[in-house]
């Protein structure tokens, strides 16, 4: 039998195979026969024709080279992305899209974060919003229409439920609004728990205490440059974002809870990237812009 | 003299595909580099980061591993077997629907037909026609094994055999998926089992294709080349067996903190640090047959080539077990330090071995001497230095990447945004770019000297017609 495996090419072929299998079995194909490998979470709903288009997009251009969708329970992590995935994510994905390198940051959460208007600017020159960005433009989908007959033979496939009016109103959209609808999808199942910065609840009744420092209100500026600018404009007057320019009557906290917390559909939050002193140098900057 | 002739045109002719498919993945993969830290050099909707990555790494897994691996297997198997392939008509189709496949394969990723399966990006039409060219190639090797005029077979056809069979078992199951159209499908896995699936495959592949071939190609070459046996048969036998048993439970090491079960990633990371053994099995063979004459460094051009590819080998077996652990995996993984692990793996190991073969091959077939030596020596730094620093500099930044992804402040907020980190990457990127550039120089040396080995071959063969 010895001598006769390495003179023997089928035997040794079927030996082979059949080693080749003892790991296979029960690292790939026994997990498959149990339930944990197919969890679903109750929140999770089959994606839209337009999502899914979206999706096939995301496919199609590959951004899953550069972006991963998963979040690991790490506490940096969490802090700079938002709650750790869970299995039950996932199982509309055919096949998953975790990716396994992050040039640009994860997308696990990044549905409802940003409201749409932020993604379609943004896809169409990133540089506009983080200037050291080296994420190609994206701008040319706005003019590629979707196709509602594929799309239909996609949801089949899928097995995703939709009705021929919605098939219909695909007519009138476009691949980017397709992308940023998926982009607004993405780990929405997940109920999207902010980043809880530790002494920040203290501080919403609190005064500014850099009120008025001019050094403070140089650093706001700089940060504000960077990270407001885009979507409230160079110097407050707004866009994206509303106008900071007006005399409004909302407290020192108030401002210092909006940066660091975000609101729902609308700002995103910045306080996993900024400490206290940076959000009050914020604060004091944009008083500065409301007494002008 | 024997009474049959060997097949050699189709060896050549896979050789010459190769080189070229090689090329253009090398040419996709510097302008990649660039796109890193150029922007501008995107040119949507074919020339974008994202549909170029894959095109460098399926062109240089498929197009030039696969061509390599067919046209050398083809020359080792019938030398083994020492009689012609056993259906030569059916090996030279297989050369031609091979780049037919790969043309195709390259146009369809530049258009966007992406199963987003990373090594198995190809749509569903061309996984057939994959499918199709690996069943022509097991048919020729184990018919010509079949018949073989030879007792014993060498530990050179174990490992073909065991990647003609692994390969297939892979491929095939990771690609299944429902079509949606011509060009489109789903997989029929879904989320986390998708993901254990995927990366089942993934690592495999990478064993299957840029292992198991290469290490037949080191151990027929090596001691063809040099004139030394391999040191133990007995440890290569040890190795070849837990080699290939081990390598199918360590995928999920890609997955390390995903939402995949926890039992499946300790499983892979245990069976990831058992595998160091059977690889280094066969660097201890490799260290200790040309130990046993080491002049041959001085005195043969290639055995440095098969050395230092070894060498990489077993550098790059112990790297990759030690990145699945959790501690290393939590600050190295998604970083910059992967491309570079991978690269030594790809332009150290796999390209010295298999350029090295092919230096051995392209005279003999045309029974003369390699046109230059010193050509050859200068393509061995130049790879050498390149690949070094390639791997170094992205060593470097991915490490730095990762520190800085975690660094908090006292109040438990991040220190840097996403930005600051990634704007970190650009000197080191634009340094990964002039590594890249020395890299191709070094490559074009090597195409150079085999062109004219041919050019001189023919010469040679010219004239003895002409006598």
């Amino acid at each position: 039998m010895k001598g006769q495996l390495y003179k023997n090419p089928i035997l040794f072929a079927v030996v082979s195979t059949l080693v080749i299998l003892i790991g296979s079995i029960i690292m790939m194909v026994y997990p498959m026969m149990t339930r944990e490998m197919h969890p679903k979470l109750e929140a999770l709903k089959p994606y839209t024709a337009l999502q899914l288009a979206g999706k096939d997009i995301y496919q199609r251009e590959g951004c899953n080279n550069c972006h991963t969708q998963t979040v690991r329970p790490l506490r940096a992590e969490v802090a700079r992305y938002g709650e750790y995935s869970k299995a039950g994510e996932f199982a509309y994905d055919r096949p998953f899209l975790w990716g396994s390198k992050r040039t640009g940051p994860d997308l696990a959460r990044v549905g409802g974060k940003y409201p749409d208007m932020w993604h379609y600017r943004h896809f169409e020159n990133p540089r506009a919003f983080f200037v050291e960005s080296n994420m190609p433009a994206y701008g040319w989908l706005k003019d590629a229409k979707l196709d509602p007959k594929d799309m239909e033979a996609h949801m089949k496939v899928n097995g995703f439920p939709y009705t021929p009016e919605e098939m219909t109103t695909l007519l009138s959209k476009t691949e980017l609004d397709a992308l940023v609808a998926y982009m607004q999808v993405i780990g929405t199942a997940v109920t999207r728990k902010l980043a809880a910065a530790p002494a920040a609840a203290a501080e919403n009744e609190g005064k500014n205490p850099l009120a008025g420092d001019t050094h403070a209100i140089h650093e706001g500026k700089e940060l504000f440059d960077s990270n407001c600018s885009a979507c409230h404009g160079g110097k407050g007057e707004g866009g994206i974002g509303p106008a900071l320019t007006d005399k409004v009557q909302l407290s020192d906290g108030k401002i210092y809870t909006t940066i660091d917390k975000g609101t729902q559909g609308g700002m995103p939050p910045f306080g996993a990237g900024m400490d206290k002193k940076k959000i009050w140098s914020l604060v004091s900057y944009v008083r500065s812009l409301q007494t002008k | 003299m024997s009474d049959y002739q060997y097949d050699n045109q189709t060896v050549r002719g896979f050789i010459l595909s190769s080189i070229f498919w090689g090329v253009v993945g090398i040419l996709v993969g510097l302008l990649i580099s660039v796109q890193m830290w150029k922007p501008e050099f995107n040119f949507p909707p074919y020339f974008t980061f994202g549909r170029l990555r894959v095109v460098h790494t399926n062109g240089l897994a498929f197009g030039l591993g696969l061509g390599a691996i067919f046209g050398i297997t083809y020359y080792i198997v019938m030398r083994l077997c020492k009689r012609p392939l056993l259906f030569p008509k059916l090996a030279r189709y297989h050369l031609y629907f091979f780049n037919v496949a790969i043309a195709l394969a390259a146009v369809s990723l530049f258009a966007g037909m992406n199963q987003s399966l990373e090594y198995a990006e190809l749509e569903w039409p061309l996984d057939i026609a994959v499918v199709i060219l690996w069943v022509i190639f097991a048919v020729n090797v184990f018919g010509t094994i079949i018949k073989r005029r030879e007792e014993q077979m060498y530990i050179s056809l174990w490992y073909i055999i065991a990647t003609v069979v692994a390969v297939a078992v892979l491929y095939i199951v990771n690609n299944l998926a429902a079509p949606a159209g011509p060009f489109k499908s789903y997989s029929v896995f879904a989320g986390v089992n998708s993901a254990n699936v995927e990366w089942w495959y993934g690592h495999n592949v990478v064993g299957f294709i840029f292992s198991t071939p290469i290490l037949a190609m080191f151990y027929y070459f090596l001691p063809k080349s040099t004139g030394i046996p391999i040191y133990s048969h007995r440890l290569s036998i040890v190795a070849f067996w837990s080699l290939i048993f081990a390598y199918l439970w360590t995928g999920a090491h890609h997955l390390i903190y995903t939402p995949v079960p926890d039992w499946i990633q300790t499983l892979a990371i245990v069976f990831t640090m058992f595998l160091i053994a059977p690889s280094w099995g066969s660097v201890v063979n490799g260290y200790y047959t040309i130990g046993s004459d080491w002049s041959s460094m001085k005195n043969n051009y290639l055995t440095k080539f098969f050395l230092l590819g070894i060498t990489f080998y077993g550098l790059q077996t112990v790297q990759g077990p030690t990145q699945g652990l959790r501690t290393v995996s939590q600050l190295i993984h998604y970083t910059d330090w992967v491309p570079g692990h991978v690269h030594m793996g790809t332009m150290g190991w796999v390209t010295l071995t298999a350029t090295a073969s092919m230096y051995y091959i392209i005279p003999k077939i045309h029974d003369t001497e390699i046109y230059s030596v010193r050509v050859a020596n200068t393509h061995f730094w130049l790879v050498l230095i390149g690949q070094l620093i390639f791997s170094l500099t992205m060593w470097i930044t991915g490490i730095q990447q990762g520190a800085l992804w975690k660094a908090v402040n006292a109040d438990g907020s991040l220190q840097y945004t996403f930005m600051e980190t990634l704007s970190k990457n650009y000197p080191y990127w634009k340094m990964r770019t002039g590594a890249g550039v020395i890299f191709t120089v070094g490559m074009l040396f090597f195409i150079y000297n085999i062109y004219m080995t041919i050019r001189k071959g023919k010469a040679l063969q010219g004239r003895e017609v002409a006598r």
